[in-house]
């Protein structure tokens, strides 16, 4: 048998028809649904008089829209009526087509990407979809994870197959070790800095490297989510001890006898020796430093020792376009040093940021400080699960007594579907995964940063060197 | 969906890179649950005003580019969130073709279901239209998909792909000019989901 990279073994394994010329038909382990992305897919499947193929296989989560303040378990209705009306078609599609939900009052409601992770349903092996651009996370696991448009949706849904056009490969090996205080969102700027935001356009991209191993389950998670950020509709990490031991014990994962057997197949998962892939890049992790982006795309991005760059000195006429709009939508002057830049709202969570891990990185900046009298911060749980544990740990009251917002778990300012979001002109610290123009509001103005890095923000007022808090 | 055989339409040129779906159609009019009426909020950051009114300094409120049916654009058109809802606002907005160096891969995915034709040229051919398109009001091209070439009355001719990869380029190709529905060809292999189904448990 020759070597096949794991990309190859999943695809292979999940191959139910294929023929020459044309894409192949690879079925699906779990489709992940939401509110925003589904509504038509499912009007769909009841013009054609369809049924969900396997409603076994499919979960559906309330998160785009739903608010993040006040007492979710007083059971508080929503005040905008579209966003109500949203959720309420989502409630009512699960319940016709026999989809299990969790709705925005649920205990395990949490971020789509957050859940399928914490309940164990994600695992190595799999090939899961969801109607979503960060499903690139959950290939964390070792698992194909594809984000697909709602026409898709409703394909999987009536079908449980996605119809795919072969992916080429890439492997970004991250050497070396990363320097203290840095994080796994330092390492995913860091590569989108250097390869750009369409740098891994039509691969399937195998993040591998001692940095990468070195990495937490959770820290994967992040470099994964942010793998469409560079262009890259499936990131993925190889399963190893660090994934097994995640794994063990999660209420959907294998227990058991069977969990063993499971592991022993997913160890046969990772890339063989002598595998090649169609494209390497190569990033010393040593090289890194603590990442802020300073334009409206994640690859517009600098260590926070840096300047904002002079459009002037850009690449290519495009690129000095590009920097001379983002500079005048950012409000900011070319060779301003980044640690000058002053900020207004400071927001911890979303699913590329908002997991057990990084709220305690969070609080420990914090922890006995308190936020600049200038700053409006806040905490957003990834889900109930994230919210129960971090309260179990206290962190609430640091963040509190710090004075930080703490909120109940959803996407929140990631993407100004809910109320949560920047005014105009407002500037943003943001742990989240894009600073489009209008992305926390219209006329918001996003920097992506680490959580310690948001949060020495807030304390500060201004962007700092984690390095040296 | 619609056959796309062949069209001739205005063309207006967007001429920059990297354009996200949340500027093509921004996150709070997501919430419909239709697949129609989005066209008014297509570029709506960037065309409207605070207060609603038209920002005559974006490129497509060009008066040149009224009725436009071809997009004109720069490379990795449509990066970003997965929103089908992008592709609807443009068809709904009058687009039936997109023209760029290169496109995001669920945006251009999002294209085949919906008609919406993703024409990929090189950079500096599609920097010729674009500048044609600024020069010349009411600049038309042909965008014919049964060649696979884009051409206006002067005489330029180019051909062009709809996806990099030959054979993809031919599916999808083929799907889009007989306007076949994906789910309705993966249905004739019904028997091989289930055999795999059986296969598997």
């Amino acid at each position: 048998m020759p070597p096949k990279t794991m990309f190859q073994k999943i695809w292979d394994a999940h191959i139910v028809h294929q023929e020459d010329g044309k894409p192949t038909l690879l079925y699906v382990d779990l489709h992940l649904v939401h509110e925003v992305t589904s509504p038509q897919a499912f009007e769909g499947m009841r013009e054609a008089g369809r049924s969900v193929r396997r409603p076994d296989l499919t979960v559906a989560v309330a998160d785009h829209n739903v608010p993040t303040t006040g007492d979710r378990s007083a059971k508080v209705p929503i005040e905008d009526p579209t966003s109500a009306a949203q959720l309420d078609a989502m409630g009512r599609n699960a319940g016709e087509f026999g989809i299990e939900y969790y709705d925005m009052y649920s205990e395990d409601q949490g971020i789509v990407h957050i859940i399928g992770p914490e309940q164990g349903r994600t695992q190595p092996g799999m090939i899961i979809v969801c109607g979503d651009s960060h499903t690139s996370t959950h290939g964390a696991f070792g698992a194909i994870a594809m984000p697909v448009g709602t026409s898709q949706v409703e394909h999987v849904l009536a079908t449980q197959c996605l119809v795919q056009a072969p992916l080429k490969t890439m492997e970004i090996r991250v050497n070396g070790t990363l320097p203290p205080r840095l994080t796994a969102k330092d390492v995913i700027l860091g590569i989108i800095g250097e390869i750009g935001v369409d740098g891994a356009q039509g691969y399937a991209v195998e993040f591998t490297g001692s940095a990468i191993r070195a990495l937490s389950m959770e820290g994967r998670l992040t470099v994964c989510n942010m793998s469409i950020e560079a262009g890259a509709r499936v990131g993925m990490v190889a399963p190893d001890q660090t994934t097994f031991d995640y794994l063990r014990g999660r209420p959907h994962a294998p227990q058991g006898a069977a969990f063993d057997e499971a592991v022993a197949r997913w160890r046969e998962l990772p890339t063989d020796p002598g595998a090649t892939y169609d494209a390497v890049v190569e990033i010393d992790a040593s090289s890194l430093a603590p990442a802020v982006t300073w334009g409206t795309n994640p690859g517009m991005v600098v260590p926070v020792t840096g300047r904002v760059p002079d459009p002037a000195t850009m690449a290519s006429p495009a690129a000095t376009a590009a920097a001379e709009r983002a500079l005048v939508y950012m409000g900011l002057e070319p060779n301003t040093p980044i640690q000058e830049i002053t900020i207004d709202r400071v927001f911890i969570g979303s699913c590329t940021n908002s997991r057990i891990e990084d709220l305690r990185a969070a609080a420990a900046v914090v922890e006995g400080r308190h936020v600049a009298s200038t700053v409006s911060a806040m905490v957003v749980p990834g889900s109930w699960r994230v919210k129960r544990q971090a309260e179990a740990e206290g962190l609430h009251e640091i963040f509190k007594a710090a004075g930080f917002d703490w909120r109940e778990a959803g996407c929140s300012m990631c993407l100004a579907m809910n109320p949560d979001k920047l005014a105009p002109g407002e500037r943003s610290a943001s742990t989240s995964n894009r600073n489009f123009e209008g992305r926390q509001g219209p006329g918001g103005r996003t920097h992506l940063v680490s959580p310690p890095m948001a949060a020495a923000a807030a304390i500060a007022g201004h962007f700092v060197d984690i390095r040296d808090w | 969906m619609e056959p796309f055989k062949k069209i001739t339409g205005v063309v207006a040129a967007l001429n920059r890179v990297n354009v996200d779906t949340d500027q093509i159609i921004p996150a709070k009019h997501l919430k419909r649950i239709e697949k129609t009426g989005f066209g008014p909020f297509l570029f709506e950051s960037w065309g409207k005003n605070a207060d609603g009114t038209p920002n005559p300094d974006f490129e497509l409120n060009a008066p040149s580019f009224a009725g436009a049916s071809v997009l004109a654009t720069g490379r990795n058109f449509g990066s970003g969130s997965s929103r089908e809802h992008a592709v609807w606002a443009l068809r709904d907005g009058g687009f039936s073709a997109v023209i760029a160096p290169s496109f995001a891969d669920i945006f251009h995915k999002n294209c085949f279901e919906n008609a919406l034709v993703p024409v990929i040229l090189p950079e500096p051919v599609v920097d010729g239209i674009m500048a044609r398109a600024n020069e010349l009001t009411g600049y038309e091209l042909t965008v014919d998909l049964e060649t696979c070439e884009v051409s206006d009355s002067e005489g330029f001719r180019a051909s062009f792909v709809v996806h990099q990869d030959p054979a993809t380029h031919e599916f999808r190709r083929y799907c889009m000019l007989n306007g076949l529905d994906e789910i309705g060809l993966t249905m004739e292999h019904a028997n091989a989901i289930t055999a795999y189904e059986k296969a598997r448990s």
